[in-house]
């Protein structure tokens, strides 16, 4: 009984984690891309470690808090202005395919021994090395705190603080994407999705939506690095492209082109994810190994996607009646 | 080409007896008259052009698809681009409108060089064109897709969406004009609908509909009527003649040779890229060059003759053309 109880909690654990907003927040922003505007950026854990170096490298070279944040969006910026120049006027394919690489080489670069003096190299950049001005932006007062079963200390790594900060993230992420998707900017990304051409005829200049959009939906990726560090450390090969591939689940999951997908899909994804994980861990502890549980569970994600993509492409909060004819 | 109906002689017996329509009177009509008094001869010059095309040239691999020498298309006059299959009337369109580069060739709409210029600028400048293959956009609802089309709203300015006041009003009105234009495409009682979910003919009319909500000053169709059915192209050709007379240049490609003859005061013909014939609609009907263009050389027969809808009759020219 106490046994399921722990794997509950952990489940519901993740529910509120740091992590469970980052990939909110990286969804949030890929779902601009792809959901909205029919982009294809198959890159997003790049704008997440580019963001999450962005702000250390920051911090560790002497910049506030909010100064290291607004460098972190603009790494996110710059990325998305190189990667969409010379791509969003060519077809839809072509963005995936250097958005892909452009990732890797990122964390390539990231690893690298040429620039280890401020990226730390393939260790990367320890936590105490850039979370203080971030610790000490926190309006908490110290000690611990316990909400039903989940207690955290109030200001730290893995602290309410965080969680705070990281949802708080989330909800102005999401008030934003509202805004601009019900208006009629909106509407224009929504109809580039469907025929970039047919918006074209109608006067309308597609490369600037276009390149508005992955901007946008880069530097909610780099906020989602962010946010993912602060519990951690900067380490390259934890943004690598299993993180893009989770959040394109977390994305379809949820629903693409839904307010409120993305931040659902996260959290379902990663309270299952861990209540499969935790489950098979305590339940068949002795039988198998914790690294087969670790691979298994990647397994499983793998075949939920497929699932999902075939049985209930639109998601959880999708639109059956938008599906209800053929969609190209 | 793909949605094209067969147009039976009793639906165009039902076309002609519709009211909508009057057929070009160059006693009545104005830009009728000023047409009737230029000759009838390939690339000449017009009164008053809203657009100029010279030596435009467009070859794919080996094949020229498009080889226009000159051509002037007269300020608010209905213009009439037909031609075979294959003919590059598409094509032609598509360079026009900056959708595709020529080889050669440079051209001026409203006194403006607009060769080589992005499409969104061109359709910005006032020339608005429509697909032969129908671009609705599916997941937009259909008003959404005619709200899309306005021009100037500020809520399409990512600063400006986000504060709704902004826009609110004009939203507002545009929602009005969409619905008046949707009304006279029999297409507002699916306003809510999913563009997708429309038929294939219904798309035609949103598209053309679309096209019309950014105000153009020169609209140009590509096969417009096809699949539609008979009774409404009879309407559309209604509508077309009142934009015309509200001043807008219409340039339309149509296989459908009544409606060319009913509502067009010119006639530009093409043939494996060029212009092979220009003149008022009867006249050209009956120019050798047009005829050899559609039925192969040596027919005396006038393409508006309505003996050509019978299969029996086409099937003897061509057997004829076969013995040649
Ligand atoms: N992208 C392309 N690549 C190669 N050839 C092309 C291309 N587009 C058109 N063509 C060729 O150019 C010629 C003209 O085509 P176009 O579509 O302009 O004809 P059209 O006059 O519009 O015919 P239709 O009445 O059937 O619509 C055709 O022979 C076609 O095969
Ligand atoms: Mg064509």
């Amino acid at each position: 009984m106490d046994e399921l109880t722990r794997v509950l909690t952990q489940a519901l654990a993740e529910l509120i984690a740091p992590t469970t907003a980052a990939y909110a927040l990286a969804a949030i922003g890929l779902n601009l891309h792809f959901g909205y505007t029919g982009l294809l950026n198959m890159g997003q854990a790049g704008f997440m470690l580019l963001g999450a170096y962005g702000f250390g490298i920051a911090t560790i070279a002497g910049a506030p808090f909010w100064l290291a944040f607004l460098i972190a969006m603009a790494a996110g910026a710059l990325f998305a202005l190189i990667l969409g120049l010379p791509t969003l006027t060519l077809r839809g394919d072509y963005l995936a395919i250097v958005t892909i690489s452009a990732a890797e080489i990122i964390r390539m670069l990231g690893r690298s021994t040429v620039f280890q003096e401020w990226t730390g190299g393939a260790s990367g950049l320890k936590g105490n090395q850039f979370k203080e001005t971030f610790q000490a932006l926190s309006p908490l007062p110290d000690g611990r705190m316990a909400l039903g079963p989940l207690e955290y200390i109030n200001t730290g790594s893995d602290s309410w603080w965080t969680r705070l900060f990281a949802w708080g993230l989330v909800l102005v992420a999401v008030l934003f994407v509202w805004l601009i998707t019900r208006s009629p900017w909106g509407r224009v990304l929504r109809g580039i999705r469907e025929d970039e051409d047919a918006v074209r005829a109608l006067g309308k200049s597609v490369f600037s939506y276009k390149m508005q959009a992955l901007v946008l939906g880069g530097v909610l990726g780099a906020l989602a690095g962010l946010v993912f560090v602060l519990p951690r450390s900067i380490a390259p090969d934890g943004l690598g492209r299993t993180v893009t591939f989770f959040v394109w689940t977390v994305m379809l999951l949820g629903g693409a082109a839904t307010l409120f997908g993305p931040v659902l899909g996260s959290m379902l994804f990663f309270a299952v994810y861990m209540l499969l994980r935790a489950g098979m861990r305590t339940g068949l502890e002795g039988v198998v190994s914790s690294t087969f549980v670790e691979q298994f569970g990647g397994l499983l994600v793998g075949v939920t996607l497929m699932i999902l993509v075939i049985f209930r492409p639109q998601g959880i909060l999708g639109n059956k009646r938008e599906l209800a004819f053929n969609v190209r | 080409m793909s949605d094209d109906t067969t147009v039976t002689p009793e639906d165009v017996a039902v076309a002609e007896a519709a009211p909508a329509v009057h057929a070009i009177d160059p006693a009545t009509d104005t830009v009728a008259r000023t047409l009737a008094s230029v000759e009838p001869r390939v690339g000449v010059s017009k009164p008053d052009t809203i657009l100029v095309a010279d030596g435009v040239q467009r070859r794919f691999g080996g094949m020229t698809a498009v080889d226009v020498e000159h051509l002037e298309v007269q300020r608010g006059a209905i213009t009439a681009l037909i031609g075979p299959n294959g003919a590059g009337k598409t094509t032609f369109f598509n360079l026009l409108t900056g959708f595709d580069k020529p080889n050669h060739g440079h051209w001026m709409f409203d006194g403006k060089p607009i060769a080589g210029m992005a499409a969104a600028k061109v359709a910005k400048s006032g020339m608005v064109r429509t697909f032969q293959l129908t671009k609705a956009l599916s997941r937009l609802t259909v008003l959404d897709n005619m709200l899309l089309a306005a021009r100037g709203n500020p809520g399409e300015n990512l600063f400006g969406s986000l504060v709704k006041p902004l826009w609110a009003r004009a939203e507002r009105e545009n929602t009005e004009k969409a619905l008046e234009i949707l009304a006279r495409f029999k297409l507002d009682t699916k306003k809510d609908d999913f563009a997708g979910s429309l038929s294939g003919g219904q798309r035609k009319l949103l598209e053309m509909a679309r096209a019309l909500m950014t105000d153009p000053t020169m609209i140009m169709l590509d096969e417009p009527m096809a699949g539609v059915n008979p009774a409404l192209v009879q309407s559309l050709l209604g509508h077309i003649q009142a934009l015309r007379d509200e001043g807008m240049t219409v340039l339309f490609v149509e296989h459908d040779m009544h409606a060319v003859r009913h509502i067009s005061d010119w006639v530009v013909v093409m043939a494996e890229g060029r212009v092979v014939a220009e003149g008022p609609p009867h006249s050209v009907m009956q120019d050798q060059a047009v005829v050899d263009a559609y039925l192969g050389a040596h027919h005396d027969t006038d393409l508006g003759d309505d003996a050509l809808l019978d299969p029996a009759v086409l099937a003897r020219l061509e057997a004829e053309e076969e013995k040649r």
